[in-house]
């Protein structure tokens, strides 16, 4: 466990090491002036923010990097996310920054209101489980965009340290932490010829429905190996449709936990706001079952 | 033992598979050298790349972020080069005599911000002009890669 920490963080220590030479201009050959907040990327480029805080889909961290900064740039985004279900509210807010096109910088807050379900679970009307994610991805190879000429997917390595404040209720119910980390690599590749966005994340997670209900459990305390997945088609400079998959551990006894999967429509108005609508269908959820509801994400930034 | 007929037979059965593989193959040539025009003929063909051309070129001598790159430039003549340029990328009966995109553009020290701003440009000339997104995208895919090129900063 130790050894993944430290692998994913050197491999992040050295790709941020490919933002400096941007940073490292040779004057004398600038002719523009830099404008480190240039919003330089072509709309859309920047994805929208999944649910966890990441520069992504819906569900999907993507391995483009979040905003609207170029390489020579930098970008930033808040975000606010409702996912309303049949027995369950789900919260996220976060903020994120891109730097250089290199390296996202994320903190996102999610509140997982239990609403009537809390009394069936005995924990109470309304109670709510909340965690703090902190989230890392740099990017190591390949643009998504402009290397229309080449198979290589962009590719970047991502990292998400969840810490969740109800210790005590995640051990009840047969979890075994409240704080987790997730690694994951990711693929996108726009096949811009077909106006077709892929991507392909491969995610170590011990976490329970994202870490809402902890991480690790008594049936399985381990990492497991996910696929997520999403395909998004551009129909227009501002509208995207697209689906996701993706797949989830089953940690616990005391209830089952299936897989995620959504189909979405993305809005850009501009480069500053973008709004995603989804139905999301996130199977069961502690014990209540097919948990099949509605997305809506609200984007604002650079 | 063979016999003669059945040699005979078998002679003219593989010249008839022959002649229809030759027809085959001639009739797939023919039918990808007409799909190769799709692209040129989507984009309205060479009278609407100059339209769409006239119109992204005035967008871009009014962008702040790349209208100095056009001071010392004969306009009329870069536009019909660019025309030229998309007439023969995107299939169309044209050639392109400039210089190479890395020649041309090397002394301007382009960002990629720059690049992003010629594209939105040359995309607003295409939705004016009638060009689904579907076919502007086709054709945004043979220019990407030439960022690698034309961004030299």
């Amino acid at each position: 466990m130790d050894k993944i920490v430290w692998a994913f963080l050197v491999v992040i220590v050295i790709g941020a090491g490919g933002a400096l030479p941007a940073m490292a201009e040779d004057a004398a050959l600038v002719v523009r002036p830099p404008d480190l907040t240039d919003s330089g990327k072509l709309l859309a480029t920047g994805g929208v923010t999944q649910l966890e805080g990441a520069g992504g889909g819906g569900l999907v961290p993507w391995a483009l990097i979040t905003g609207y900064g170029t390489r020579d740039a930098i970008g930033a985004n808040a975000h606010y996310t409702f996912v309303y279900l049949p027995q369950y509210i789900l919260h996220s807010g976060g903020v994120a920054v891109g730097l250089f096109d290199r390296v996202e910088l994320s903190y996102d807050r999610q509140a997982f209101d239990t609403r009537a379900a809390g009394v069936k679970l005995g924990l109470g009307s309304g109670f709510t489980f909340q965690q703090d994610i902190l989230g890392a991805k740099v990017r190591l190879v390949g643009d998504a965009v402009y290397d229309q000429d080449s198979w290589l997917p962009q590719i970047a390595a991502g990292t998400q340290y969840k810490m969740n404040n109800q210790n005590a209720v995640i051990h009840a119910i047969g979890g075994r932490d409240s704080k987790g980390v997730d690694f994951y690599l990711a693929a996108t590749k726009l096949f811009l010829s077909e106006s077709l966005l892929i991507n392909a994340t491969i995610r170590e997670t011990r976490a329970n429905q994202f870490g809402i209900l902890g991480f690790g459990g008594d049936k399985n305390n381990g990492y497991s190996t996910e696929f997520e997945g999403s395909a998004t088609l551009l129909l227009s400079r501002q509208l995207a449709v697209g689906a996701e998959f993706r797949t989830k551990p089953d940690n616990l006894k005391f209830a089952k936990e299936g897989h995620a999967f959504d189909v979405f429509l993305a809005y850009f108005f501009n480069k500053n706001v973008s709004a995603t609508l989804a139905f999301v269908a996130l199977g069961d959820i502690a014990t209540q079952r097919n948990q099949n509801g509605v997305y809506a994400s609200l984007q604002v930034g650079f | 033992m063979i016999s003669e007929g059945t040699r005979q037979k078998n002679r003219s059965a593989l010249r008839t598979l022959l002649v229809a593989v030759c027809m085959f193959t001639a009739a797939i040539g023919a039918w990808s050298a007409r799909a190769d025009d799709t692209l040129y003929r989507g984009l309205g063909e060479r009278v609407n790349l100059v339209r769409i051309i006239d119109y992204a070129t005035d967008l871009w001598l009014i962008d702040a972020r790349i209208k100095d790159t056009f001071d010392n430039l004969n306009i009329e003549r870069f536009k019909g080069r660019l025309v030229d340029q998309l007439c023969e990328l995107s299939g169309g009966p044209c050639r392109y005599a400039g210089r190479n995109m890395y020649e041309s553009h090397k002394g301007l020290h382009l960002d990629r911000a720059q690049f992003n701003a010629l594209v939105e440009g040359l995309q607003d000339g295409m939705d004016k002009y009638g060009v689904s997104f579907r076919v502007q995208n086709r054709l945004l895919a043979i220019l990407a890669p030439m960022e690698h090129d034309i961004v030299t900063r």
